[in-house]
């Protein structure tokens, strides 16, 4: 083979593998890297969008975001609202895991129970919030059944009390969320051999010592895993928080998707709300590297 | 079999070709968007295109319709890049940011031009001293009440004034049995509850939260309207779940019989018939403050029209504008939308065939539309603010007169 035949081949070797990644690429960077770089750029811009010739704002906008309360205080929202809902997703995935995982549930009782589970996983963004809102509305279910526990003297307004609003529509999210948790933990479970718990059984471990011994290192990998994706989820939701209470009442769960929409939306401020929209994504960005990392040093 | 192409069959065709194309390019094609199309009976508005375009021969409509959400979108993203539709479908709470962009032409040369008669429209939408917005179709907002609570309750008399409502408000409540006298709707979710079921209560005693083009909250009708306002929450008159309430569980409630009277839009009475058939329910115009004896101003909402600055076809879209703000196309077309017209001269076939619909139509004549939101800027973002200070009143956490400065100094900086 000759000098030129051998460095064509070895050309076509580098490149081939490139060619039949551009389709992903091409697709990648049409539906994902186009549209980051172009909502960058506005928050850039004075009257991005709203002007067929906006001027260059420097970080104009980011100031006035930075310098805003309701945007302090819907980053303390959205971290609360996503700490609670992955922790509580993180509990209630590992206790019903456990139990649909237990042999000494009845195989029948256990398949009911698997279907209801997962129930919320089956439901729409929408419909949960209209469920959420109907339940929990001063005049709902909810109202009338503690009432007649008498835990409560009068009707709480759930939603519209600045009180309970953040954490009824967090209570909300960690119902419709925990399904993720349960069937990732559930396929953990069923994964750890057996002779683990035979060995520790033989050395005496009580139930708990083999849960914390056994079970939870052995399912580790996959808690950090699903807690790391569920976090930057979570810290985006928009639709359930929209539906059920709109920020409101007053700003008390007002969180950084709603702010951003605001922004956009209402007062077709896009600069401001593209901002807005950077810091949620370089907050993710950052999880999601954290996630990276974790990933590949596994 | 062989198939032979005669001359003859050639020439047809050409013939056919030349005259397709001929007309094709004789022939201006309107682009109007707008959200009405789903809100009318299917078929409805094409028709009135249809008979337009018989009208005007050489001009042909597309229609590019939409919910009124994806509409408002649509329309702030085409007047950003230039690609706005020749005719559009326009809220009054739009108009100002698309006068900011330079996106809708001035309809008072076009005016002039052909001699129209201004006097037969019932506004004329002006924003920098340009007409930029015609309401085409109008639906008032009066006060809706449930005859057989006010009569378990002892209201003989419906209430016209503002002490009068808080009284029936208050007999007709029986919180025990979830049963209130008015609603209030204040979701940030969509705060037009603001501008229908607050700001009413100001351009019903013909007043107003305006002054000199700039907003005068902290003045006697605005806090006089809070306080109101508050009054009504104090006596716990308002159905709960205020601050999170939408315009939907308001017509709800409504309908269940859970609230005695709401202010709401007369679009909504063939729902309301529909999902509760035996409700007896009668409107009454929005209650005012003591001793006033003037016109009042009725709250609405409306279907406006305006033509695209950048269109090219302008002249052939005011023939559209003028034709669908004409006395018998706009009679069919608010006919079709249980609106009222934007043709002062249009007479609704509804208004006659329909008791509650021909009450209301009195209402309309005898009083004025009025909505000041109408070519504000960042209209629904001055309602939120308002919203958000209302919902601090209505919590306790400060007084009318807070409430109103407030608002007063988020709406200044918008101004």
């Amino acid at each position: 083979m000759t000098r030129q035949k051998r460095s064509r081949h070895r050309l076509k070797r580098t490149v081939a593998p490139y060619l039949y990644l551009s389709p992903s690429l091409v697709i990648i960077g049409l539906l994902m890297l186009l549209p980051m770089v172009t909502v960058i750029s506005y928050s850039f811009q004075n009257s991005a969008v709203l002007r067929r010739d906006p001027s260059f704002a420097g970080l104009k906008h980011y100031q006035a975001i930075f310098a805003d309360p309701v945007f302090w205080a819907s980053l303390w929202h959205t971290l609360y609202f996503t700490c609670m809902s992955v922790v509580f997703h993180m509990t209630i995935g590992m206790i019903f895991a456990l139990m649909l995982n237990s042999d000494r549930i009845n195989p029948t009782l256990r398949n009911i129970l698997r279907v209801l589970y997962i129930l919320p996983w089956l439901f729409t963004a929408v419909i949960i919030a209209v469920i959420w809102r109907l339940l929990l509305e001063p005049n709902g279910v909810v109202n009338s059944i503690l009432m007649q526990l008498g835990l409560i003297g009068s009707k709480i307004e759930w939603f519209s009390s600045p009180e309970t609003a953040l954490h009824a529509v967090t209570f909300a999210n960690i119902w419709a969320g925990y399904p993720l948790f349960m069937v990732s933990l559930l396929a953990g479970l069923q994964g750890i051999p057996k002779d683990f718990y035979e060995a520790a059984d033989i050395d005496g471990a009580k139930g708990y010592q083999k849960l914390t011994f056994i079970t939870i290192p052995q399912l580790m990998p996959i808690i950090i895993s699903i807690s790391l994706l569920d976090f930057i989820w979570t810290m985006q939701v928009f639709p359930l928080i929209w539906i059920t209470t709109g920020g409101g009442p007053i700003y008390s769960t007002e969180v950084l998707s709603t702010y951003t929409y605001k922004l956009a939306f209402s007062s077709y401020n896009l600069s401001q709300a593209s901002a807005s929209a950077v810091v949620i994504l370089l907050i993710s960005l950052g999880l999601t590297l954290f996630y990276i990392r974790y990933q590949k040093a596994r | 079999m062989t198939f032979r192409i005669k001359p003859a069959m050639l020439k047809m065709a050409a013939a056919a070709w030349l005259l397709g194309a001929t007309s094709a390019m004789a022939d201006t094609t309107l682009e109007f968007t707008q959200w009405w199309e789903p809100e009318v009976p299917a078929g409805s508005l094409r028709k009135i295109m249809d008979e337009f375009e018989a009208a005007n021969p050489g001009i042909k409509v597309t229609l590019v319709s939409g919910p009124y959400a994806a509409t408002r979108d649509q329309i702030s993203v085409g007047a950003a890049t230039g690609t706005l539709s020749d005719v559009v479908g326009l809220d009054g709470a739009w108009v100002n940011n698309l006068n900011a962009q330079n996106a809708l032409a001035d309809m008072n040369p076009m005016m002039d031009a052909s001699k129209f008669d201004k006097a037969q429209v019932a506004d004329i939408i002006q924003v920098d001293g340009k007409a930029v917005m015609f309401p085409v179709a109008s639906f008032v907002y009066p006060v809706f009440v449930n005859l057989d609570l006010a009569a378990q309750a002892g209201v003989t008399k419906l209430p016209s004034t503002r002490a009068e409502f808080l009284e029936a408000a208050k007999k007709m409540t029986h919180a025990d049995k979830n049963q209130y006298g008015w609603v209030l709707p204040l979701s940030l979710q969509s705060p037009s509850g603001v501008q229908n079921d607050m700001m009413s209560w100001v351009w019903a005693s013909g007043q107003s939260m305006m002054a000199d083009g700039k907003p005068a909250l902290e003045g006697k009708p605005v806090v006089d309207m809070l306080t109101f306002v508050k009054s009504l929450n104090d006596a716990g008159t308002i159905s709960p779940g205020i601050a999170t309430k939408t315009e939907q569980e308001k017509v709800e409630e409504f309908v269940n019989d859970r609230v005695g009277m709401m202010i709401d839009s007369l679009a909504h009475v063939n729902l309301i018939r529909k999902r509760n058939p035996k409700l007896n329910f009668d409107l009454i115009p929005v209650p005012v403050v003591e001793n006033y004896n003037g016109k009042r101003g009725l709250p609405y909402a409306s279907w406006g029209i305006g033509i695209s600055a950048g269109s090219k076809h302008q002249e052939e879209a005011w023939k559209l504008v003028q034709y669908l703000m004409s006395e018998k196309v706009n009679a069919k077309l608010v006919s079709l939308a249980n609106a009222f017209p934007g043709n002062v001269n249009a007479k609704p076939d509804f208004v006659t065939s329909d008791k509650a619909f021909g009450k209301a139509f009195e209402i309309f004549k005898t009083g004025y539309l009025a909505n000041e939101f109408t070519g504000l800027p960042v209209a629904e973002d001055l309602m939120s603010q308002f919203d958000v200070e209302a919902q601090k009143m209505l919590a306790g956490e400060q007084s009318p007169e807070q409430a109103a400065a407030n608002a007063q100094k988020g709406w200044t900086a918008k101004f």
